[in-house]
């Protein structure tokens, strides 16, 4: 059996679990434009509506005039038309790029050192054998019912002790723990045959080998999913963030754009350009990894996170 | 299967190792292995999440400050004060009340947008986004484009009550209407995460079971009540379960939505964490209400296990 063919077989799988592809335009002996179907379509269309609308209105209002935007007036266009001085007030702020940059490549270290240590200790627990293999699997898996929201107070301390205040890795090494991951990877793990790592092992390949080799190519699409999906709540995360970093210029996108909304008062065009700006990014993100990312939250909710 | 790869491991080790003491040699170059593959992710285990959990209760049962003054041994004092602090309990109840009113719209809503998606109707990709892209957002996002919503002068809120007749509201600023509008931002940012796990498990269900009811003459109302919804029995119960706990975390929008002030019907028990910590400078005491509220989901946890156990032994 080839590693090509057993590749396919292997992502076929997740795929026809994890999502498969929509279903066919309509179901047999169903009409395709039955009085049902037209309702369903309505009603979805009118939730969709309704679901991009704050959104939409949020854009609609980053482009107005500060005086427009505070009339109150539900007009979609204000009254001095469409205008890009919201976006170009919030983009002279300096500071906007360097949070930015901050969120960009935090997240990205994030995301970078959960996957590596998760994967390495999820395939210790699925193929090696070692002394305490169960309980210790058992006590990583409890953690997970720890919400980190309770440990705030003790990493603030611990960080406090470990002069990591107001730096990058105070910031990122406590949000690389994920028991969960570690889960849901050692499950994955788990289905590999293991015929293919015994046959690198007859021609001599050490564990470290094995796993670069032949565990991990088979392991890109879960991977990919659950990757994407740290990213998103490592860019999205909020309290960590805002307790562990008051310097300005070391702040994330969000902490720093709550700190200078208050600053901005009543100028609720710059407020929404500034949101609009925000979301720009992770809209892009999704609409490249769509896939990707259905199928992170497929895992990731049924890993039990 | 089993006995072809047991042989093949046997084949391995035999031929490489002959004789029990260099078998005994290989387990502890595994055990060595084992652990060189374990010590990053066991390193940040126990820095970051093992020895925090033991050292908050260490640190609950002291008066610790944040600028490290106190830290003195004050045996169940905190416990004790939590436990009779109004505050304590009405954050509680606050996020109690938050998690009642949030799950059901949450759950009930996501139900309806991945049944409607799963019937096949065109355009996947934009009910797939038009749902699920608000998740996307960071909480700082989401609570500007609300606050200009519900703004009682300007917001859109209030445009859409007098379109049907209705009083304006003060939404934010009023104590009757501030969790409410908490909710409908929180049902509008997260419902698209219920709604995919939803859609995952209503294509797990086998397609043939459709064709045959559609051949016995069922139609999409009967197929939804007899096959799609019986088979989301497990799904429900996982996101009940995970909707209960992200629930219960609330944070990041009903503090950033007012503006970080505290309201005393919006005020979570984890902002009550956070000023008892961060604003009172009172460590010792902020870490004995974390873990009454750790407390309070360990006893959810338990009580979901009991419900769960008694449903299968039921069947």
């Amino acid at each position: 059996m080839s590693t090509a063919t057993v590749t396919a077989t292997r992502t076929e799988a997740i795929t026809t679990a994890e999502t498969r592809k929509p279903r066919r335009a309509h179901l047999p002996g169903q009409k395709p434009f039955g009085p049902l179907r037209i309702t369903a379509f309505v009603v979805l269309l009118l939730l969709a509506i309704g679901w991009l609308l704050p959104f939409l209105w949020a854009v609609a209002t980053a482009f107005k005039t500060e005086t427009d935007a505070a009339s109150g007036d539900p007009g979609w266009i204000g009254a001095a038309g469409p205008t890009i001085d919201a976006f170009t007030a919030i983009l002279s702020q300096g500071n906007v790029y360097t949070w930015a940059f901050n969120s960009l490549w935090t997240s990205v270290a994030i995301t970078l050192i959960t996957l590596t240590i998760s994967a390495l200790a999820a395939y210790a627990f699925s193929r090696l054998d070692f002394t305490g293999r169960k309980w210790l699997f058992v006590v990583i898996i409890a953690s997970i019912v720890v919400p980190p929201q309770v440990l705030i107070i003790p990493l603030f301390y611990e960080m406090l002790a470990f002069n990591l205040i107001d730096t990058y890795w105070g910031l990122i090494l406590p949000q690389v723990v994920a028991p969960a991951m570690v889960f849901i990877l050692k499950r994955f793990f788990d289905a590999i045959p293991i015929e293919l790592e015994d046959a690198a092992r007859v021609d001599g390949a050490g564990r470290l080998r094995i796993f670069w080799s032949i565990v991990l190519p088979l392991s890109r699409p879960i991977m990919a999913s659950v990757g994407i999906f740290v990213f998103i709540a490592a860019w999205n995360n909020f309290l960590w963030p805002f307790l562990v970093i008051n310097d300005t210029t070391l702040m994330t996108l969000p902490v720093g754009l709550q700190t200078v909304i208050s600053a901005y008062g009543v100028q609720y065009a710059q407020v929404m350009a500034q949101a609009v700006l925000a979301a720009l990014p992770l809209i892009v993100v999704f609409l490249i990894f769509q896939k990707q990312i259905v199928k992170g939250v497929a895992t990731s909710g049924f890993g039990g996170q | 299967m089993t006995t072809a790869t047991d042989s093949t491991r046997t084949i391995v080790t035999g031929s490489k190792t002959g004789t029990p003491p260099r078998r005994a040699g290989a387990r502890n170059r595994e055990q060595l292995i084992s652990w060189a593959f374990l010590a990053p992710f066991l390193v940040a285990f126990v820095l970051f999440l093992a020895w925090p959990i033991v050292h908050g209760i260490i640190l609950s049962f002291t008066d610790q400050s944040l600028t490290g003054a106190g830290g003195a041994f004050v045996g169940f004092a905190n416990y004790v004060e939590a436990l009779g602090d109004p505050k304590m309990w009405q954050s509680m109840g606050n996020t109690v009340w938050f998690t009642l009113l949030s799950t059901v719209p949450l759950v009930v809503i996501a139900l309806v947008m991945a049944a409607l998606v799963d019937r096949g109707i065109p355009g996947q990709w934009l009910w797939r986004l038009s749902f699920f892209m608000p998740f996307l957002l960071a909480s700082t996002v989401i609570s500007q484009i609300w606050v200009w919503i519900f703004n009682p002068q300007v917001g859109a809120a209030n445009n859409i009550l007098e379109f049907f007749g209705l009083e304006p509201l003060a939404w934010l600023q009023n104590p009757d209407t501030n969790m409410l509008s908490i909710v409908i931002a929180t049902v509008w940012w997260t419902v698209g995460f219920n709604f995919l796990l939803y859609l995952a498990a209503m294509q797990n269900i086998p397609p043939q079971q459709y064709e045959a009811a559609s051949l016995d003459g069922a139609g999409a109302w009967r197929q939804f009540w007899s096959i799609t919804l019986p088979q989301l029995g497990p799904a429900t119960v996982l996101i009940l379960i995970l909707q209960i706990l992200a629930s219960l975390k609330l944070f990041d929008q009903a503090y950033q939505m007012l503006g970080g002030v505290a309201s005393d019907t919006t005020r979570s028990i984890v902002q009550y964490i956070y000023e008892a910590g961060f604003v009172s400078y009172r460590f010792g005491y902020s870490a004995a209400i974390s873990y009454v509220f750790f407390a309070l989901i360990v006893i959810l946890g338990v009580v979901q296990a009991l419900i769960t156990r008694r449903r299968k032994e039921q069947f």
